[in-house]
């Protein structure tokens, strides 16, 4: 594994890393490696980011390098069965009524990177579509995402029918969002609520038995 | 020619005149009642006091709402953007059950039927892309893209009108074929200029903004109209206007968070010099509709630089030099800057602290105020933070607990301004009702 792309990534030199990412690829490395690599950076990126090192620009741009490298690196995957196995599933939207993304859409890229198989249903999602995707994806934990007030009734509502299609002890419910809090966690009726994007990931690890 | 004043006097001549407010003929306001003309001078001269960090007879109370009163009214948003007089009324409504200190006016849904006339795309609405009873709300993309911060910095007014503004207005296509005006300059060639007014495009544009500006005078009219009539009943409106930090510029409705994000790592000079050169922009268009509307106080909702947005390091080198700026700019002018710290600004407040004391009000959402009186209360005048969560799912006991909290901690020596945290669409009557009367009683000053 190359410390170099590590450090790179990590630093948030972006140029450096796609430079070394060609030379590697290039050089006939296993492309494996390359993204465990960028597996092993997003570890130390999630660490700093938590030690209040890190912030937002920091997460949008580790995502802008790995999306650049998985890029470069899938036309050279054969296909390999062997692809690192999944520490559980996520199902998570924006609920019905607001259409905010960015936080959730880190959240997911975080879920990703962490080993989670995640189903981003979007945003505006009703409590049904929630409620379908539990049944067809069978996920261990459930986001619901909302930045405005108003989500704090539809949260609420989501969780509910979940409750009434008999689903609720399925799952382990997350919420997440600008105004979030203790108060609106229980209000709603979910498990927990997550601060920020690495809260979320925590929440998931943990309920899925993940070290 | 007039003698220069200076910022002080500006701002104390602005004061007095709202002091002795006359009505649209430009005489002298009748109030309804002694007691309303009592009350609407006592509000103003505690919002003064407070801004100079002193005390008053007791500290001032407002909620600066969102939606609130359209949902209070018992009226859906799409009713309150398309019916103006239904719009005042619940505004009207709101003010005179609440009896807040000073308000905010009705000026939050705006005019549905204009964002249609223009083909607004920037913002789903209710009707179109909302529910019906949901705020708007916005659409966040890059709308600036990239590689276009050259002519954003050279030519800004440029760039808005034949670049930006017609990416989020369908109708404003036309401006993509006009000149720029600073080829107007002599006889020789002159006529071309003119040209693309001739060609359908440009013509249906303006067609359209004919349209959309009778629609946004009918709207102005009916919502001055309430502040006119708000006046004499005791209820003064001292919102002169708004601007934004050249970062929020930029990153809100321009490049978008990932993109302004990104550009401080891929570009950051571009970044820095595009921020210098709106940066006169922004504190003229707060000075310009402080001088329109003769109110003193600039809003300034700050967006991007909150608590875990950006690091200490990216605030002070990106999002805090222009916005400084614009605010000295604003109160050099005699005008009151009024930036609304979204999100937490506890990671913010030793820098904020570096501009000029008792000129300011800084209205305050997740920030821990108890900390922000100890390191900015000898600079700043604090406004907030009964959070959302409260004034929706809580009691009004829990109202008074936290009001009186915030009294006793921040009211302390003046400089203090009860108020909500963040705007909001949805609260239980009876805590709004609480926090208000709580305020007038307990907030005294002895």
């Amino acid at each position: 594994m190359s410390k170099a792309l590590i450090d790179a990534i990590t630093d948030m030199r972006e140029q450096d890393a796609l430079q070394i990412t060609d030379e590697l690829l290039a050089s006939g490395a296993d492309p494996l490696g390359v993204l465990e690599a960028c597996r092993e950076a997003m570890a130390a990126i999630g660490h700093r980011y938590e030690e209040g090192v890190y912030f937002l620009p920091e997460l949008l741009l580790a995502g802008e390098m790995l999306s650049q490298i998985s890029d470069k690196v899938k036309p050279r995957l054969q296909a390999q069965a062997g692809a690192q196995k999944k520490l559980g599933r996520v199902v998570i939207g924006t609920v019905q009524g607001d259409i905010h993304n960015i936080g959730k859409n880190i959240v997911i890229f975080m879920l990703d990177v962490n080993g989670f198989e995640v189903r981003d249903l979007g945003v505006d999602v009703a409590p049904q579509k929630f409620v379908e995707a539990i049944r067809d994806f069978q996920p261990q934990v459930v986001g619901l995402s909302g930045f405005l007030t108003l989500a704090f009734g539809v949260m609420k509502e989501t969780v509910e029918a979940i409750k009434t299609a008999g689903l609720r002890d399925e799952v382990k419910i997350v919420i997440g969002g600008g105004q979030v809090s203790e108060e609106i966690s229980q209000y709603v009726g979910a498990d927990a609520y997550g601060k920020d994007a690495m809260s979320g990931v925590s929440l998931a690890k943990k309920w899925v038995g993940a070290k | 020619m007039e003698k220069q004043l200076s910022p002080d006097e500006k701002r104390e001549a602005m004061f007095q005149r709202l002091l002795s407010p006359k009505d649209p003929a430009g005489n002298d306001l009748k109030f309804q009642s002694p007691e309303a003309e009592a009350n609407y001078k006592a509000s103003i001269n505690r919002i003064k006091n407070a801004i100079q960090l002193k005390e008053s007879d007791r500290v001032p109370v407002t909620v600066f709402p969102s939606m609130f009163p359209v949902n209070y009214a018992g009226m859906t948003v799409q009713e309150a953007m398309y019916d103006y007089d239904k719009c005042v009324g619940a505004f009207r409504k709101f003010v005179l059950d609440f009896k807040p200190d000073i308000h905010w006016g009705a000026a939050a849904p705006g005019p549905g039927k204009l964002y249609e006339i223009l083909d607004y795309k920037l913002y789903a609405w209710p009707g179109h892309g909302v529910a019906p009873a949901h705020s708007y709300q916005c659409l966040e993309g890059e709308y600036m893209s990239a590689d276009e911060y050259g002519l954003l910095t050279t030519d800004p007014s440029l760039f808005f009108r034949n670049f930006y503004l017609p990416r989020v207005f369908g109708v404003l296509d036309g401006f993509k074929m006009l000149p720029p005006l600073t080829g107007i300059l002599e006889m020789y060639g002159v006529a071309y200029n003119f040209i693309p007014y001739a060609l359908p495009p440009v013509q249906n544009t303006y067609k359209a903004l004919f349209e959309a500006g009778a629609e946004a005078l009918k709207w102005a009219g009916a919502i001055g109209g309430l502040d006119g009539e708000l006046a004499t009943l005791g209820f003064p409106n001292i919102l002169g206007g708004f601007t934004k930090a050249p970062f929020d510029t930029l990153g809100d409705t321009l490049r978008g968070t990932k993109g302004i994000m990104l550009d401080m790592y891929r570009q950051p000079d571009k970044l820095l010099q595009a921020m210098e050169a709106i940066t006169p922009i922004m504190i003229n268009m707060g000075v310009a509709s402080a001088q329109q509307t003769g109110n003193p106080l600039i809003f300034i909702p700050l967006h991007k630089g909150a608590d875990g947005f950006l690091s200490d390091e990216q605030f002070k080198k990106f999002y805090w030099p222009t916005l400084r700026k614009v605010i000295v700019g604003l109160i050099d002018a005699g005008c009151v800057p009024f930036p609304a710290a979204e999100g937490g600004y506890n990671s913010r407040l030793n820098v904020i602290r570096d501009i000029p004391k008792g000129k300011t009000i800084w209205m305050f959402d997740q920030t821990d105020l108890v900390k922000a009186k100890e390191i900015v209360g000898d600079t700043l005048c604090i406004f907030g933070n009964m959070p959302s969560a409260i004034l929706e799912l809580g009691t009004p006991q829990q109202v008074r607990d936290y009001a009186k909290k915030l009294i006793d901690a921040v009211g302390k020596g003046g400089g203090f301004i009860m108020g909500n945290g963040a705007f909001f669409d949805q609260a239980k009557p009876e805590n709004i009702k609480a926090m208000i009367d709580f305020t007038k009683e307990y907030g005294v000053y002895r």
